[in-house]
């Protein structure tokens, strides 16, 4: 009687010191939570808020929004610095969406094939991809500054253009290759047996299942020409810059003076629709993204 | 696209797709190769060509260049002409040597280019070191937090995407103000640095900044890696009564190992090539050119210097990445292709 008294009180008071265990756990993970909430979400709700702030208090260090004003905005399209931050955005928008739909159709054929065929060099033809990806900028920059200085390319959109590609195809091609590796093909094979042709299996069987992987691809591969900076910065011109180099040179009225609220409203414009994206196929593009490491 | 592809090539094998040296090989089964092959080479060629073009025909082009000299005038008003250059482009930058008036070579003056071959080198190594080794731990624990199961874990997961999709170029434009001197960063720390102005400071916005920008692509990568673990792994450790420590070491690190390795990586090739940041922070000034920004800087005093010198950034990065391969067993391409484990 006795005894098994004992034996209840030790097991409760077990399970108390588990449930503290259990509790303190909990609430160190929220901390460390909080903390990278904070070290991750800090620095963009700064270029917010400044983006947001008068011009005369571009130093105003209060955390709240204080002297808000869409001003900013406004600098940031103005031309009459030498500023030309609208027609960047058109140039990276085009030069993002040709580079996506140029990598997007060719890598597509380079993904089926690695992930669906077997032939001999595979292993090869990935170690060239992936080391195509790993590849460093400024060594293609040199020969393409004196190619097209030669043949009077400077300046114009397929100079930009055509060493992005290099960049973006051995990204789109490895991250589609491995979607494609876990897609259900039985399911091509079952619609044939279904009494579907090959053209037919692939169109209303395949092409719905491979959509959302080729969605996701065509974003990763936009935000990487987007984010492109190294080759634009050497080989644009003022009439075909994309935002990254607009954003980086952005003069203001004083030459002394860098104008960081209207650069913080440029990179506000520039950064809100890739996050809005980001969040919203948040999944897929985790799943892309981490795609070549795993698995 | 299907209706390219034979009929024969798109079946998978009736093994369900194991290693060819498995199944008995008749002639069906080279026949079979053999087609695939074929449309395997169809399919792959568009890329192998365009790749071809806008990276193998550079970097064929780069290395003739860099045997051939600049012409043009030297320093002092002496004029130098072109020609084969042998490794003189190369020797000149290791040695750190310019041409002097009248032939030969002399050591660069400090602050010219030439000069800056071992520091830029330092530079480059030294913040791919320091910023790698942040990204991979802070991103591991980033990484271990993201795994618990907790209320709000989407909303983390969801705002460390926030600084990846950030453009490098407004990275450096926000961290350069955060950094000003009369900036939040110097508020907060109660500090009243000139961040851009001096060495070690320069070198540590760099680095904050990098850091902020590329740990969450590592956290995202090594939480991938964690997934892939068994919980029932860990349970059975539980029972057998190993503490939190022996269970991440004994378990948690020899599993996510290959992600954590492809991971780094990646990293450290992408951190030796780094360019933007500094570029915009600091415009390479008080010691944080790297040898990209080097290489930027050259282009314009003369292309086959310049074209020997990206040789030489990607003969290292080349090195480094074999290294990572042979030595630590990064193998990205088993990784990629799941193949020689049986997985799946």
């Amino acid at each position: 009687m006795t005894a098994a008294t004992e034996l209840r009180a030790e097991q409760d008071r077990g399970r108390k010191v588990a449930q503290n265990r259990e509790k303190w756990a909990q609430s160190r993970t929220y901390i460390s939570a909080i903390v990278i909430l904070f070290w991750c979400l800090a620095p963009a709700y700064w270029m917010v808020v400044t983006a947001f702030r008068d011009v005369g208090y571009t130093y105003d260090t209060s955390i709240l929004p204080t002297h808000v004003t869409l001003d900013n905005f406004k600098t940031a399209f103005d031309t009459s610095f030498g500023n030309h931050f609208g027609q960047a955005l058109l140039n990276s928008l085009f030069i993002g969406t040709v580079v996506t739909l140029v990598s997007l159709v060719i890598g597509v054929f380079a993904a089926y094939a690695l992930a669906r065929l077997n032939f001999k060099f595979k292993y090869l033809v990935l170690g060239f991809i992936l080391g195509a990806s790993m590849f460093p900028g400024v060594a293609l920059i040199t020969p393409l500054f004196q190619l097209f200085t030669n043949i009077g390319w400077m300046g114009t959109y397929q100079a930009l253009i055509i060493p992005n590609i290099s960049f973006v195809l051995p990204l789109t091609v490895y991250t589609m290759t491995s979607f494609f590796r876990e897609m259900p093909w039985e399911l091509e094979e079952s619609a044939r047996v279904d009494g579907c042709t090959q053209g037919q299996a692939f169109r209303k069987v395949i092409m719905p299942l491979a959509a959302p992987a080729i969605f996701t691809t065509a974003i990763l591969a936009f935000i990487s020409s987007w984010n492109e900076f190294l080759i634009a910065s050497q080989l644009s011109s003022d009439a075909t810059q994309p935002v990254t180099v607009a954003i980086a040179s952005f003069a203001g009225a004083q030459p002394n003076q860098i104008p960081y609220t209207a650069i913080m409203a440029a990179g506000t414009i520039v950064t809100i629709p890739l996050v809005i994206l980001v969040l919203v196929f948040q999944r897929k593009i985790v799943a892309g993204l981490t795609a070549g490491a795993v698995k | 696209m299907a209706t390219e592809v034979g009929p024969t090539s798109v079946k998978a094998p009736a093994s369900g797709g194991a290693p060819i040296h498995h199944a008995p090989k008749g002639v069906g089964e080279d026949n079979r190769i053999a087609t695939q092959g074929r449309w395997a080479a169809w399919l792959l060629a568009p890329t192998i060509v365009a790749l071809s073009v806008v990276i193998v025909y550079p970097i064929i082009t780069a290395i003739v260049m860099s045997f051939q000299k600049d012409a043009g005038v030297d320093a002092s008003g002496f004029f130098v002409e072109g020609g084969p250059a042998g490794f003189s482009n190369y020797v000149n930058w290791i040695f750190q040597q310019c041409p002097a008036p009248g032939g030969g070579t002399v050591d660069c003056p400090p602050g010219t280019l030439g000069a800056q071959f071992w520091s830029a080198t330092g530079t480059t190594f030294f913040f791919t070191i320091v910023t790698v080794t942040l990204e991979t731990v802070l991103g591991f624990w980033m990484a271990v937090i993201m795994a618990r199961a907790f209320r709000g874990r989407s909303l983390v997961r969801a705002a460390v995407l926030v600084p990846w999709a950030i453009p490098t170029a407004v990275t450096a434009k926000l961290w350069l103000f955060i950094f000003a001197f009369e900036g939040i960063g110097n508020k907060l720390f109660n500090t009243s640095v000139l961040w851009t102005g001096s060495e070690w400071p320069a070198r540590w916005a760099v680095i904050i900044a990098d850091v902020w920008k590329t740990t969450p692509f590592m956290a995202l990568l090594i939480l991938a890696g964690l997934q892939m673990i068994p919980a029932e792994v860990y349970e059975a450790a539980k029972v057998d009564g190993a503490s939190a420590w022996q269970r991440f070491r004994m378990i948690t690190l020899p599993l996510v190992k290959p992600a954590l390795m492809v991971a780094i990586l990646f990293r450290t090739l992408d951190a030796l090539r780094m360019f933007d940041l500094p570029y915009i922070l600091t415009g390479g000034a008080n010691n944080t050119t790297t040898l990209s920004i080097l290489v930027i800087n050259q282009i314009r005093q003369g292309f086959n210097a310049a074209a020997a010198l990206s040789t030489i950034t990607f003969i290292i990065i080349f090195l480094v990445a074999f290294i990572f391969v042979r030595f630590l067993g990064a193998n990205v391409v088993e990784q990629q292709t799941g193949a020689g484990k049986g997985k799946k």
